[in-house]
């Protein structure tokens, strides 16, 4: 049983090194030009030249599904640090200071989170011109609230242990206790967060992509794939099918580690933690 | 108690508030105005300033905000600029299409992943459990819409038994003829939702079945059975109604991505052509009262616990 847990662990490491070599090195591994097209094979089945099939230009799928890994790797990463280090910063100035800057916060996470961030992030896109940068930051700005209220929830705990009140004790700032003895404590609980946040900005990506609100053609993307696969479902079977396993692939990958994480740093036989979730 | 009630009403009136200010902030921050969203219309300036005069959209923000926010109060949400009618009637043209679609799927996932959390938690480390376990993760994993198209492939085209879009077909109103169209769209939101109620209804089953009252249940001789419908569930319930609750900006979510695939005609896929389309009217109303919507069932949610737990309502 602990080997089995393990390896699940494993596995999605190693799944997501390889996508991130696939994505960095994608010129190696694309045996074909994303953008060419070719009038006389357009929507060619999967074959020994293209692996993929091809799509309605006659570009190759393969080589595409590839170069989409670039933009949902770096989106999903890019869309979790923003979150990550938006709601670590509140949450923990919520945590440790509390009173006005607590009630402000907390207020303002509540708002972020009654809107549907799918709706939000539609929205959101539908009105600015829709850029890397811009996707980045609508997923982001949808993703921070939950990690604020984790982060000032540990914040909470650490703040009334002992350690702490031992270091201001012996005269250290408020910064200094918050930053150097609070922070790196709650360093587990924030990595399972990250580990979540990644699969969650991707999928969010490819969403917005299949809508026709994400990142804009030519460049490839599993989600803008996927919108201009819809109208050939009926015909091409493998048009709609790689682009989506690619995204089921990496979003997998990301919840496998998730979970060997979540299970080495608060496993299910401490079910006592569970009831935190219900009394707030 | 009342103290509790009143604190959290106050609550959600400052977060409605701040949902109404943000929303108009988005709005406004749109550029230029929504006469400008179709680039190919060629309009007399003059006229457009007309235009602008006579919806107010000349004054300052704050006056602009305030005269929305009372036209709001009067029921009054614009009209959509696409089908130049009011917004609430489009709405509600659409809401039983959808309230068709996601409240079998909603009340199916959720009977389900009570059923088989349930199973896999009195059964923790076995293999039933490490299955559903890996299930599903690979259920949180799927893009919906992508598993949808997927369905559509295989039992629509592949295997022609089911209907790949809209919710009836022409001159056939048969109860079944809806039924069949139902099946993949309820498919794939089910497939989704019931993968996470069933990790929160697993791990709540087994955070009661280590207590102590399970013990002594267990070491009194009662059935397994009777004490997971006497001691377990009714322990389990009150954490898995928060869950359900909460998980209605999902079902949201869900329902514009379902029906976005599967064409149907509902208030989702309406949303989703309105945004598409910068119908900001609509897009203004629907965000409006999506999130009043979402912050009043967590205020619901919050009275349903002080009438299933009595422990509550001496806590505070």
């Amino acid at each position: 049983m602990k080997r089995q847990q393990g390896a699940e662990l494993y596995l999605g490491i190693a799944l997501i090194l390889l996508l991130t070599v696939l994505a960095v090195f994608s010129p190696l591994f694309a045996n074909y030009d994303p953008h060419q097209t070719d009038a006389k094979r357009w929507l060619q089945s999967p074959g020994e030249e293209h692996f993929f099939g091809t799509d309605r230009l006659g570009r190759d799928i393969y080589s595409r599904v590839v170069y989409g890994a670039r933009v949902s790797l770096a989106v999903g990463f890019l869309a979790m640090l923003f979150s990550i280090t938006v709601g670590t910063a509140l949450g923990a100035l919520a945590g440790y200071f509390g009173g006005f800057a607590d009630q402000l916060i907390m207020r303002l996470t509540d708002i972020v989170l009654v809107y549907p961030a799918m709706l939000l992030a539609l929205t959101l896109a539908a009105i600015f011109e829709p850029a890397i940068w811009l996707v980045v930051l609508v997923i982001g700005a949808t993703g921070w609230p939950a990690v604020a209220r984790l982060v000032r929830g540990e914040i909470l705990r650490l703040k009334s242990l002992e350690f702490a009140a031992a270091s201001r004790m012996l005269g250290a700032s408020h910064w200094r206790v918050l930053l150097i003895h609070l922070l790196p404590n709650a360093f587990g609980p924030i990595l399972v967060a990250a580990t979540v946040a990644v699969p969650a900005a991707i999928l969010t990506e490819a969403g917005l992509g299949y809508f026709g609100l994400g990142i804009q053609p030519p460049i490839p993307t599993w989600g803008n794939m996927l919108r201009e696969a819809q109208n050939y479902i009926r015909h091409a079977w493998w048009y709609a099918t790689f682009p989506g396993a690619a995204i089921f692939i990496t979003v997998f990958a990301f919840h496998l580690m998730g979970e060997g994480f979540r299970q080495r740093l608060d496993p299910d036989s401490q079910p006592g933690r569970g009831r935190r979730a219900y009394y707030h | 108690m009342i103290r509790l009630l009143l604190n959290r009403l106050w609550q959600t009136a400052i977060v409605l508030f701040g949902v109404s200010v943000i929303t108009f902030i988005i709005m406004h921050s749109a550029p230029g105005h929504p006469l400008q969203a179709n680039p190919e219309l060629r309009l007399d300036p003059t006229a457009v300033e007309r235009w602008l005069e006579l919806r107010e959209l000349d004054e300052p923000l704050p006056a602009q905000y305030i005269g929305w926010l009372s036209r709001m109060f009067r029921g009054d949400f614009g009209k959509s600029l696409i089908y130049n009618r009011p917004v609430p009637e489009l709405a509600l043209e659409r809401l039983p299409a959808t309230l068709l679609l996601t409240v079998p799927a909603f009340l199916l996932a959720l009977g389900l992943a009570i059923s088989c959390g349930t199973w896999a938690a009195l059964r923790q480390g076995g293999f039933v459990d490490r299955l559903l376990g890996l299930a599903t993760l690979a259920g949180l994993s799927l893009p919906s819409f992508w598993l949808g198209i997927i369905l559509m492939m295989l039992f629509s085209y592949g295997y022609p038994w089911l209907p790949a879009s809209g919710m009836r077909t022409a001159e056939n109103s048969s109860v079944s003829d809806i039924l069949a169209h139902l099946v993949l769209p309820v498919t794939m939101l089910v497939a989704g939702s019931f993968s996470y109620y069933v990790r929160y209804v697993r791990y709540t089953v087994l955070a009661v079945l280590s207590q102590d009252f399970i013990r002594i249940a267990r070491a009194r001789g009662f059935t397994e059975l009777y004490i997971v419908f006497r001691h377990v569930l009714p322990n389990a319930s009150l954490p898995i109604v928060t869950v359900a609750a909460l998980s209605l900006p999902q079902l949201f979510t869900g329902a514009l991505v379902a029906e976005y695939v599967f064409s149907w005609p509902g208030i989702g896929r309406w949303i989703v052509t309105s945004t598409l389309a910068r119908d900001y009217p609509v897009i203004m109303a629907v965000n409006l009262s999506a999130a009043a919507l979402v912050a009043f069932s967590n205020f619901l949610a919050d009275l349903l616990f002080l009438l299933i737990d009595p422990r509550l309502r001496f806590k505070a």
